[in-house]
């Protein structure tokens, strides 16, 4: 039995004050998106109309979300109990990814003002992908807070709240399960109705299978990352042997993964355009290789004993998800008016960063303030 | 002379005396003194898209003594383009035949007639050879050996051909001279041709309308006198001072088009607001002219079709005037692209700049480096457990 | 006990792989159509407008048109280099402030009026309204409807949360934010609907002078697009103008053409399952900037069949939502700190 515990220290630490300067520059531009429209700050146009705001803060951002999926599938679905201490710092980056996705969500939706109408039962539309998704992000997020509430009732030793909450835990845990394994393949959904606008390279029935596959790669990968990058930074031990044993599970899953990607093609007979020399067929190569990669690395046995490994692997495979989801949904896309051109602007990527860093900043205050990271067992 | 004619070869000594005093002879400027006729010459200058400077060439050309020689013939043809000719003011007639020109023969102002007018026309033709203008005006029938028009005995052919010999220059007047016009319209009973199948071994400038504006002509000869040249010609014959732009171009009505607002039948509400006759099938938008800029003739720049209310039926263009249906819809040829249209393909949107690509690659390499110096670190504390085993 | 649940688990997680796995024995086209919802058909009095290409004279009247009844201003500063130096209206592509806009086509001189090389050609760009539209089968809050009488796809903004799906499926990229308006709204052509409840003619069909723009039924439009397509290049025949059934804006005169070699293809026909606005052309359809080798079945009902065949209307969901609550509360629930196995 493992209990966690504050990793304590100061919170005024370099990375801490660079991401909180990072955060405010993401600030100042989204309060001018607001002023000013979307069009004063992104770059998005009439042929692109979403961009990397939605492709990486929510597209993606959910995706590393997923680490509290992909670890409370293991635990409690699967039963393998050993990967229990993983499971907060999980929780604590899903809950990040989600919240963050959410307000991502909210500076990008075009009429903000109006979200509310998602959760009107006369205005919805069942037929709609985006409905679906919108609605799970919502109530996972909620879902996600629920389940890490022990954190803070622990904190503020409300053990009498923290009692009852554990009775019913067990139906957000299923919630939380439930959701994302909708959410994440309706993510892929969203592109079926695109039709010929998604280069054949990425447009295929199969993209709910896909991205539900690629987004539990991700949460366990990003489980992996989150946890050496913890233990280097907070000067903790690091927790190899429980990761490895979560390679064996990644290993399989990614096989199928890269199988089903590539039989698709060449069943559609889309694989021809893999190699038109195109920037689409590079970015294909890519993240194929992103995906192989890590396969390979994870597979000897050995692999599973040395955390650089596992690091390398594990970076391979997020990095390679990410740039899925961002060929499905950027470099893949054809836009109907012909002579398009998007890329994001300065000010764009930034808010994107700022984004991020204030999810920086608030896992430092997490984790330094609640208990979220296991209490190391020899110390 | 015995019969009658005065001897040309003493004329230009006269004349050369009668013009030492500009400003005291006024029948050499047609009734103008001199400075309301340099006032005219520029005009003119203007309408050929000169420079007002040579306006002060053109008036000393229009009033040397060498006046050209002009022999005009008048095949298939209504007369209207000499009827309007006759009505022009600046200058007159009398100015232009008497003073400019040396008008040799035309069967619509020779004093003489019969025998007289038909030797003077011989004589003309010999005296100065190789430096006539000749001017026709009506189309030419070739059919049945072209007997459908006759003057003196003699097919309007063959007088067109043995003209065409000596001339320096050839200038078709009107519609049919210029490309058949009337005559030439189905059926085509007379085998009627314009004078360019005629005249094949020179250029032939062609002044086309149904009449064709006075103007046109008056402008193409007076550049003919200043410069000893014709002016700048289409592949068409047609001087491109005068009908190098669509009369839709310089439309006073064309805002309308542009605006989508069309008469739709003679005296509905858009007929009267002045609006746009293409819906009534105005030729403007496929007719190569000057009326929308010129007017036609003297009566002002309210005095052609279109100004009157009445669609353009695309008299002077070929394929189009006598051809199309009145009512029918011209096929508009102002398309110039890429001026007007975007096209289907064209370049749109914000690409990356060298800000937003030097931020995204700084942030990927920032990742891998990041990620570079973990593993590295890492490396180490993989060495270290195996050395404390 | 433990292999046989572990067997079950294996399953119950895949169980989306495994519902795709069945698409994916349907890998052969014809069978990957059982995924699909059934194809929805136009309204029997769907009414919409017919383009021919060959009879644009582009005048750009449609375009001052749409933009004086639907009140939006000009488009001056434009981005497409060497022409528009933003003094006049001329916008570059469909936006939120031009819902219908004339293209060209050019190639080589560009001198022959509908021909591909050397030639011209005009595309008139505004919404097809489809037969089943993507943007209403896409969008989470009802915002964009099909009318059920006049086929009519409507954007209704005051619904509308922005979140630009429509603008991102759109098959014809036909309806556009506006990006530069911090309270911006999603805008497309909506048939002039409220001009039609008037008994005027939509705008662009109105004052098209040559009937290039054609007002009609769909069903009189296909066949009027088939008495065309089925005339020889250079054949007379007489061009209606405003409204085919001629009613709509009074009865007006034809005007009499001749037909130019078409390409043998009624645009909108067949394509995504049919639309309400068809095309006629002498130059490839692709080459006008109109996407072709659509599929004849729509978007949506690809999408929606995936969805609901994965979803089955929530009983899915619910299923697996009952076995994961069993399994949580077995492997967590029944322990104080939620922690039995650490």
């Amino acid at each position: 039995m493992h209990q966690h515990e504050p990793v304590g220290g100061k919170l005024l630490t370099p990375t801490f004050l660079v991401a909180l300067a990072l955060a405010a520059v993401g600030a100042f531009f989204i309060a001018e998106r607001f002023t000013g429209g979307l069009g004063a700050v992104a770059n998005i146009n009439d042929a692109y109309p979403w961009g990397i705001w939605v492709t990486i803060d929510v597209v993606v951002g959910t995706a590393f979300g997923c680490a509290g999926y992909a670890i409370a599938l293991v635990v409690y679905i699967l039963n393998k109990g050993e990967y229990h201490p993983l499971v907060r710092p999980a929780l604590l980056a899903s809950l990040f990814g989600y919240g963050l996705a959410g307000l991502a969500v909210l500076i990008d939706l075009g009429r903000y003002w109006h979200f509310y109408h998602m959760f009107m039962p006369w205005l919805a539309n069942t037929n709609s992908v985006m409905l679906e998704v919108g609605l799970c992000v919502a109530a996972y997020t909620g879902v996600l807070f629920v389940e890490f509430l022990p954190a803070f009732l622990e904190k503020f030793g409300l053990r009498c709240a923290r009692k009852t909450l554990n009775k019913a835990l067990f139906i957000f845990i299923a919630a939380g399960v439930l959701l994302p394994t909708m959410h994440q393949s309706s993510l892929g959904s969203m592109l079926v109705i695109l039709g010929q606008k998604v280069s054949p390279l990425w447009q295929t029935q199969f993209l709910p299978v896909l991205f539900l596959a690629s987004a539990l790669l991700m949460g366990f990968a990003f489980v992996i990352v989150e946890s050496i990058l913890a233990s280097l930074a907070f000067n903790r031990p690091l927790e190899t042997p429980i990761l490895g044993k979560l390679t064996g599970l990644m290993s399989v899953l990614l096989a199928g993964f890269v199988a089903l990607r590539v039989l698709d093609l060449v069943f559609r007979g889309a694989f021809g355009h893999a190699f038109a020399g195109d920037l689409r067929a590079t970015m294909f190569w890519i993240e194929l290789a992103l995906h192989v990669l890590p396969l390979v690395l994870m597979l000897p046995a050995g692999s599973r004993r040395s955390p650089r490994t596992l690091f390398a692997a594990a970076g391979l495979l997020l990095a390679g998800g990410i740039l899925y989801r961002i060929n499905a949904y950027l470099v893949g896309y054809e836009p109907v008016s012909i002579g398009w051109h998007y890329f994001p602007s300065v000010k764009e990527i930034l808010v994107t960063v700022g984004i991020f860093s204030f999810e920086v900043v608030l896992y430092h205050l997490f984790v330094k303030r609640l208990p979220v990271l296991p209490k190391p067992e020899h110390a | 002379m015995a019969d009658g004619h005065f001897d040309l070869s003493d004329e230009p000594s006269t004349d050369i005396e009668r013009l030492g005093d500009l400003d005291s002879y006024e029948g050499a400027l047609g009734g103008l003194n001199r400075r309301d006729f340099l006032k005219y010459c520029t005009g003119i200058a203007a309408t050929l898209g000169l420079s007002p400077a040579f306006g002060i060439k053109i008036a000393e050309a229009a009033t040397s003594a060498m006046r050209p020689p002009v022999v005009w013939l008048s095949g298939q043809a209504c007369t209207g383009c000499v009827e309007s000719l006759l009505r022009a003011q600046h200058p007159t007639l009398e100015t232009l035949i008497l003073d400019q020109i040396s008008l040799e023969y035309l069967e619509t102002l020779n004093i003489g007639a019969g025998h007289q007018a038909e030797n003077w026309k011989a004589n003309a033709i010999k005296q100065f050879y190789g430096k006539y203008v000749l001017v026709v005006d009506g189309a030419i029938p070739t059919k049945d050996g072209g007997i459908y028009c006759k003057v003196a005995g003699h097919t309007f052919k063959e007088s067109v051909e043995e003209a065409a010999k000596g001339a320096a220059a050839v200038i078709a007047l009107g519609s049919c001279a210029s490309w058949g016009g009337i005559p030439s319209a189905g059926p085509n009973p007379t085998g009627a041709v314009p004078a360019k199948d005629i005249v094949k071994d020179k250029p032939v400038v062609t002044i086309p309308g149904c009449p064709s504006s006075p103007y046109n002509f008056l402008s193409t000869v007076l550049h003919f006198i200043a410069f000893g040249k014709l002016p700048a010609l289409d592949d068409k014959g047609r001087p491109k001072f005068a009908y190098g732009r669509l009369i839709h171009e310089n439309c006073e009505r064309r805002p309308h088009f542009d605006a989508g607002r069309f008469a739709v039948e003679f005296g509905d509400n858009g007929h009267r607001q002045g609006w746009c006759l293409y819906k009534l099938g105005c030729k403007g938008p496929e007719t190569y002219n000057n009326c929308s800029t010129l007017g036609f003739g003297d009566v002002g720049e309210s005095s052609w079709p279109v100004a009157a209310g009445h669609p353009c039926f695309g008299c002077s263009e070929k394929g189009v005037g006598f051809t199309k249906g009145i009512h029918q819809l011209a096929s508009v040829q102002t398309y110039a692209p890429p001026a007007a249209f975007p096209t289907v393909d064209g370049d749109k949107g914000a690409g990356a700049s060298t800000g937003s690509v030097a931020v995204a690659a700084g942030l990927v390499g920032a990742a891998v480096g990041a990620g570079a110096v973990v593993a590295s670190r890492l490396g180490k504390t993989d060495a270290a457990p195996k050395d404390g085993e | 006990m433990d292999i046989s649940r572990r067997k079950f688990l294996t399953r119950a997680a895949t169980l989306p792989a495994a519902a795709a796995a069945a698409a994916a024995a349907a890998a052969v086209p014809e069978e990957a159509q059982a995924l699909q919802r059934d194809a929805k058909h136009l309204p029997a009095e769907a009414i919409g407008l017919l383009y021919d290409s060959t009879l644009c004279v582009g005048c750009k009247a449609c375009v001052t048109a749409c933009k004086e009844i639907n009140h939006l201003s000009p488009i001056t500063g434009g981005v497409q280099p060497g022409w528009n130096d933003g003094t006049w209206d001329a916008a570059e592509d469909l936006s939120a402030k031009t819902w219908n806009i004339i293209k060209v086509y050019q190639n080589g001189t560009g001198a022959t009026k509908d021909a591909e090389v050397d030639g011209h050609a005009f595309v008139k760009r505004q919404c097809l309204h489809c037969a089943d539209p993507s943007c209403v089968s896409c969008c989470p809050v009802s915002a964009n409807t099909k009318d059920g009488l006049s086929g009519i796809v409507k954007h209704n903004a005051d619904r509308c949360i922005g979140c630009r799906y429509c603008v991102f499926a759109c098959p014809f990229g036909i309806p556009k934010y506006d990006y530069n308006d911090a309270f911006g709204e999603i805008h497309k052509c909506q048939l002039c609907a409220p001009r039609l409840a008037e008994g005027q003619l939509p705008g662009c069909a109105d004052v098209c002078p040559t009937g290039a723009t054609l007002f009609g039924r769909t069903a009189d439009l296909k066949k009027e697009a088939e008495r065309r397509l089925a005339l020889k290049p250079g054949d007379a025949f007489v061009a209606p103008r405003g409204d085919l059934a001629r009613t709509l804006g009074g009865d007006r005169p034809g005007h009499e053409t001749a037909a130019k070699t078409y390409r043998p293809h009624v645009y909108g026909a067949t394509e995504v399952g049919g639309t309400q606005c068809l095309m006629l052309s002498a130059v490839d359809f692709g080459k006008l900037g109109m996407p072709t080798g659509l599929p004849d079945h729509s978007h949506a009902s690809e999408s929606e069949g995936i969805q609901h065949t994965l979803y089955k209307g929530m009983a899915a969901p619910a299923a697996l939502l009952a076995g994961l609550v069993y399994l949580a509360k077995r492997n967590a629930g029944g322990d104080e700190d939620g922690d039995k196995h650490g």
